[in-house]
């Protein structure tokens, strides 16, 4: 796969071939849009430009003519203007998502540490690069710089959610399972769902899933020092009672003045068999 | 150096992103104490805690919010916001989102103590947008903390009335810099502003405004009620409190380790359970990529703000990344240059045009191509980066290209003279992007 080496990402253009269409956008979308815009202050609408745009990549994959000439409408700018906006932004997509975007962190202590290779076999399975999506759109693909999980390394994510330490042979079954029609677990965070679901918790709406929060948010490395710290029986200084030093100016007294037995380091799940860690997550360690 | 942990403390508990969880475990005691406060004695606190901001630059956070200037009584007031950098996304920096992910309310609380102190009364919470598993607990989170009354109108029936906003960025490293934020914030293209005028006087909206990172925010309910001293029993004076170290890389137990600032890398590692490979360290990051990288040699430099710059880096956001004699230097520092390239929003020249060339000589020195005047052509194009840029990010682009030839100039050298030693990886040949 040879990949064209691009003049600066943020300052290049987009090709937009025909007009758009505001109006295919239905009165439930109106009504998100006008629901994102009370978020910010009055007279501050610009401001839900890009949660907006997040939103018309959730009805419609990636952004279109139509959706940058809905943003152009709600916020009383050219498309130009929207345009502009949406070609400095990686996320906000040119051309039509798969249901999965893939992500391979390929920034340096993911890509040593495998992630290069990954990308690289990714792309030769699928038989596509850079932003390509496969012929059936189940797969889009791309690679991401630093995601942030580097304590994972190396990671890959399926509509950003994470799955972590991975080795070429996971990555290239967790593709051929995502073909396959499956929707595997992801290490950390909450249960799999499309591209144009995932972009609507993007846009600032609330996991419609009752289950959504119920699901384990840490591996191993995210305790590492917790439960090192409690293997070791080391602790922060108390901060119990210490509030008088600072707080309470003369003749106040506060409110509620804190009377801590939890400033101790707390007993992890992983040690503490009457507080179990919550059953659905796929957790590590 | 013992662990300390204070931030992470509620890791691993039942549900802690939970409100009911969160409050089980002193939540939001810190902001019912604060709200009896005087807001300028709450400043001062802070203040004199020598909280340093954990964004990167280190910038007392309690100084930031005494920039804001208050009106006087019968004066107009102009609003003021509070912004919260969530954006995090400096190669190696992974500490923002499982914060944010485990115990989103300590942030909430900090929010909210600021706001009051700042005399805010809209928060604004700006997460990097593929943050998806921390969005989705930001969001739940903010919305329990309405339900409980600690958000919104009348908070605890103290009077003060605050909203938070969580907003989501769409793909940008440079939204990480405080004015690129506000104004990607604002609906634009996320470029740097001319500072100054500073956020503190002209921030989002053009109105004052404090920028603070997730963990500064997080500290705050702690402060609060330990008191400033208590703060500074962890630490140097100048530089105090737990820092949360991210680590990564060739060692046997990667991930969060908070500690006292000062602490060295030699007892990082030896936390993590030592080297994962048995091979030697070569070189790591003391903060994320854009810190001049360390070796061997620095493995006794304690890591806090001051400290690391005495030694010639920065402590940047506390994220080592941690490489071993197998792992090539230059091929690290072609990999950030290009993500450098490609995260350049394109307003200056120097950081645009410097980082695109800069790539294309590391990959021809990489693939056996270069000569040795290819590292004074190295050297002098950061030198024109570094400094010159409109915002640090260019600092940052340079900062790997320049301490590595420092450091090693001679696996450079070599790999020019055809007689680089292998390493364990096969460099893989695609293109940058």
């Amino acid at each position: 796969m040879t990949e064209t080496r691009p003049a600066n990402f943020r300052t290049s253009v987009m090709n937009i071939d025909r007009p758009g269409d505001p109006t295919i956008f239905g009165d439930d979308v109106r009504a998100a849009a006008a629901e994102i815009i009370a978020r910010y202050p009055a007279g501050q609408a610009r401001s839900a430009l890009l949660p907006m745009l997040h939103l018309m990549q959730s009805e419609q994959g990636y952004i279109t003519p139509d959706g940058i000439a809905f943003c152009a409408e709600m916020f009383d700018l050219t498309k130009a203007q929207v345009a502009a906006v949406v070609t400095f932004y990686t996320m906000f997509k040119r051309s039509p998502t798969g249901e999965f975007l893939v992500s391979v962190c390929r920034n340096p202590l993911c890509g040593l540490l495998g992630g290069d290779d990954i990308y690289a076999a990714l792309s030769e399975a699928l038989g596509i690069g850079m932003n390509e999506t496969t012929a059936d759109g189940t797969i889009t693909l791309e690679h991401a710089e630093c995601l942030a999980a580097c304590d994972y390394a190396p990671v890959v994510t399926v509509n950003y959610e994470f799955f972590d330490n991975q080795t070429v042979g996971s990555a290239m079954a967790l593709v051929a399972s995502l073909r396959a029609g499956e929707r595997p677990t992801p290490t950390r965070g909450a249960p799999l769902c499309s591209f144009r679901e995932i972009e609507r918790l993007i846009a600032g709406f609330p996991d419609p899933r009752a289950d959504a929060l119920e699901w384990e948010a840490t591996g191993a490395p995210t305790e590492a020092g917790v439960r090192l710290a409690l293997e070791r029986d080391e602790s922060a200084p108390s901060y119990a009672n210490r509030a008088e030093n600072t707080l309470a100016p003369p003749g106040t007294e506060a409110l509620g003045q804190p009377t801590s037995a939890h400033d101790a380091p707390l007993t992890t799940s992983a040690s503490d068999s009457e507080n179990p860690a919550p059953p659905p997550g796929q957790k590590e360690g | 150096m013992p662990l300390t942990p204070v931030l992470t403390k509620r890791f691993g508990t039942n549900q802690p992103w939970k409100i009911a969880n969160y409050e089980a475990l002193d939540g939001y005691t810190a902001l019912r104490v604060a709200l009896t406060q005087n807001p300028d004695s709450l400043i001062e606190t802070v203040r004199n805690s020598n909280l340093r901001g954990r964004g990167g630059a280190g910038f007392p956070t309690g100084m930031k919010w005494a920039f804001i200037p208050q009106a006087k009584p019968g004066e107009p007031v102009k609003p003021h916001y509070v912004v919260v950098n969530a954006d995090e996304g400096e190669p190696g920096t992974c500490r923002d989102l499982p914060l944010m992910m485990n115990d989103p309310h300590s942030m909430i609380e900090g929010i909210i103590i600021a706001c009051y102190a700042v005399r805010a009364e809209h928060a604004f919470i700006y997460i990097r947008g593929e943050a998806v598993h921390a969005i989705r607990r930001v969001l739940a989170a903010v919305g329990e903390a309405y339900e409980r009354g600690y958000v919104g109108r009348n908070i605890l029936g103290s009077g003060f009335d605050c909203e938070i906003t969580v907003h989501c960025g769409a793909g940008a490293y440079i939204c990480g810099e405080e004015t690129a934020l506000l104004d990607s914030l604002e609906g634009k293209r996320g470029q740097p502003r001319l500072k100054p005028p500073f956020p503190a006087t002209n921030g989002l909206y053009d109105a004052p405004t404090v920028v603070n990172n997730v963990g500064s925010l997080a500290s705050v309910p702690y402060i609060v009620l330990g008191g400033s001293d208590w703060f500074k029993l962890m630490g140097p004076e100048g530089s105090p409190g737990p820092c949360i170290y991210s680590l990564s890389g060739r060692i046997v137990r990667p991930g969060q380790y908070e500690a006292p600032m000062g602490t060295t890398l030699r007892q990082l590692i030896d936390m993590a359970g030592g080297m994962s490979r048995g091979k030697p360290l070569k070189f790591w990051t003391p903060g994320g990529s854009s810190t001049p990288l360390f070796t061997a040699e620095h493995l006794d430099v304690p890591l806090d703000f001051d400290s690391t710059v005495k030694a010639g880096s920065m402590l940047g956001t506390s994220a080592m990344m941690i490489f071993d004699e197998g792992d090539s230097v230059v091929r690290a520092v072609l990999k950030w240059t290009q993500f450098y390239e490609h995260e350049s929003c394109g307003k200056c020249t120097p950081c645009r045009e410097g980082t695109y060339w800069l790539a294309q000589i590391l990959e021809r020195i990489l693939h056996g191509g270069g000569t040795e005047e290819d590292l004074d052509t190295l050297l002098d194009a950061s030198d024109n980066i570094l400094g010159r840029s409109f915002c640090a990010l260019g600092d940052g682009a340079a900062s790997p290209v320049m301490s590595s030839i420092q450091y090693f100039r001679n696996e450079y050298l070599d790999l020019i003279a055809g007689t680089a030693a292998p390493t364990d990886e096969t460099p893989v040949l695609a293109g940058a992007h």
